[in-house]
């Protein structure tokens, strides 16, 4: 396709990488820099998916070459590559047009820029920019920190993963702070907060008259996020019908409010969230496959609190300092604060920030107390808040990102069988303990253990 | 009986794919599907086994390989720290496999997979 032989001593005179792509995003041509840079010649190259020779992390990286294809537009991402020595490169990439004389389209050619040696994205890398991050001092959320600047210079789809309350809002919104579209709104929908029809007009608005009670033209979230980014929350709940809308706009760039006829060109990064296990969800037909490609191009997992103990002590004094309404914020009793240490926050940070904001009322200011933590942490013993947390916190079945099915009622038996290995961890294996820690009698605890096999 | 990539007269083996789709996945560490197959006397025996991660992790993969006693992992592209893992793990790795998964299985099982081979299934005519 690309044999001219100018235009061939024109990308080898070219100081990066460069790959000309043809419309089936197979590579074409390749120059000397890119055949450095991937290990592949261009012989072998040829005719190959592009995915498979550039090893991007903008994963599958033909969502990009379709969407330069389509809208004949320039466009830049940063993302990285492997490299040839496995060793992985951050490189800024530019994918634009090629269309020949008579403007046919003849494919796209990309520009890999290794940005390795630059040191202001090495800073950004290392969070050094004036970031500021999620409170945390546990390597697992560092991992995080570190991928929302290099996350947030992208416009790739993000997949946030995380159990309820591990701060999935947070993290979205700190991309959106990080990235170049901040300037404008970050609109958070809650898929699983409104009736379908309701959810369709929210997101995509609705011309006058489309239904009883649409007095008023209203633009929809869509609109309201151009050249922001749109965050759904808790994406699993999306109604099907509205996940196959969803598709069309993401993979069309475009939309029509409900009742309208005119197309309006989608501009608004999105970031979507769940607690859910979306691969078991489309084994069950409940998720569009699909769908679940086009967000999960990038990915974050935020880990549950209890994976997290070290930043408990973190977190407490910065709610504590955050919640207080006087110059001094209050202390924490030890007592109370052994309590905090040894729960197991099935809610995650949102529940120790509800704790803490209690504590903290009822402690008027003064030291707070034992007696100031709520009823369900200091009455009964572990298995009882355990269970009380999750009543509260759920009342019904539902599935975690892990894959597992949980309910207060009818997982009984696996939150004992976690919560009695959790007893022997902390006590280092002493039975006795671990009984006293459980409030159980030792007779009790060696039944339970028979009975659940440990 | 073929002598398999560089294991010496092996002929029994547990194999792991990194795969996508039906191809061997371009990244390890983008990985959330492998495919587990068991050789005995140069051929496979029984159904290739399929195992989900809940998300991309090469140190789950790099888990997976070890707690399922793989003897070799098949990928495409692998970081040196993970390639240097399995290799301390003392599990061998052919990488940068381009192409349909069942493709570089049959071309192992004809002792002919080599790192970095591309299958005719990956190049468009």
């Amino acid at each position: 396709m690309f044999h001219n032989a100018n235009l061939l001593n024109l990308i080898d005179g070219i100081p990066h990488a460069v790959i000309l792509v043809d419309k089936n995003l197979n590579v074409s041509r390749m120059n000397r820099r890119a055949e450095a840079l991937t290990g592949r010649s261009n012989d072998e190259a040829s005719g190959v998916q592009t995915d498979y020779i550039l090893r991007s992390n903008l994963h599958p990286f033909s969502d990009y070459f379709r969407a330069v294809l389509q809208e004949k537009k320039m466009v830049a991402h940063e993302g990285n590559i492997l490299d040839r020595n496995r060793k992985i490169i951050p490189v800024r990439f530019t994918i634009s047009p090629l269309e020949s004389h008579s403007a046919d389209l003849l494919g796209v050619m990309v520009v890999i820029e290794d940005l390795s040696f630059v040191p202001y994205l090495q800073e950004k890398a290392a969070g050094l920019d004036g970031f500021e991050g999620v409170i945390s001092l546990s390597p697992k959320m560092q991992e995080v920190n570190e991928q929302i600047p290099i996350f947030a210079g992208t416009d790739a789809s993000v997949l946030i993963y995380g159990e309820t309350g591990t701060g999935k809002g947070f993290v979205a919104e700190k991309i959106h702070q990080a990235s170049k579209r901040s300037g404008y709104p970050f609109i958070k929908v809650n898929c699983g907060a409104l009736p379908e029809q309701m959810l369709e007009s929210e997101l995509f608005g609705h011309a006058q008259g489309a239904f009883p009670g649409a007095d008023h033209k209203r633009p929809g979230m869509f609109r309201l996020a151009d050249r922001g980014t749109i965050f759904f929350t808790e994406i699993g709940d999306l109604p099907l019908s509205l996940q196959v809308k969803l598709l069309t706009v993401l993979d069309d760039g475009e939309f029509s409010a409900l009742g309208g006829t005119k197309k309006v060109a989608m501009n608004a990064r999105i970031i979507a969230a769940t607690s859910m296990d979306l691969k078991a969800m489309i084994a069950e037909g409940q998720f569009r496959e699909d769908l679940f490609y086009r967000l999960n191009v990038l990915r974050l997992h935020l880990p549950p609190l209890r994976e997290r103990a070290e930043d408990i002590p973190l977190l407490i004094d910065h709610f504590v300092k955050s919640l207080s309404t006087g110059n001094l914020a209050p202390h924490f009793e030890r007592k109370a604060l052994r309590v905090l240490k040894d729960y197991s926050f099935p809610g995650n940070v949102r529940e120790l920030r509800n704790i803490i904001e209690h504590a903290v009322t009822l402690s008027l200011g003064e030291t707070v107390k034992y007696e100031h933590l709520p009823e369900y942490l200091t009455q009964g013993n572990e298995a009882e808040r355990y269970a009380s947390s999750w009543g509260a916190n759920k009342g019904q079945e539902r599935r975690t990102a892990d894959g597992e099915t949980k309910g207060s009622a009818t997982k009984w038996n696996d939150v004992e069988k976690e919560m009695i290995i959790e007893a022997l961890r902390k006590s280092r294996g002493k039975r006795s303990e671990a009984a006293k820690m459980l409030g159980w009698a030792r007779s009790t605890l060696y039944r339970k253990l028979k009975h659940h096999g440990i | 009986m073929p002598a398999f990539f560089g294991l010496e007269g092996w002929t029994d083996m547990k194999v792991m794919i990194a795969i996508f789709r039906n191809d061997v996945a371009p990244r390890f560490d983008l990985t959330v599907e492998a495919v587990f197959v068991k050789l005995e006397n140069g051929s496979m025996t029984g159904e290739p086994r399929e195992m989900l991660l809940s998300e991309p992790s090469s140190d789950e993969l790099c888990g997976l390989a070890v707690s399922e006693a793989a003897d070799l992992v098949i990928c495409g592209g692998i970081d040196e720290v993970h390639y240097e893992y399995l290799n301390w793990k003392k599990i061998r790795i052919i990488d940068g496999i381009i192409g349909p998964y069942q493709e570089a299985l049959e071309l192992l099982l004809q002792d002919r997979l080599t790192p970095n081979a591309i299958m005719p299934g990956a190049v468009s005519s």
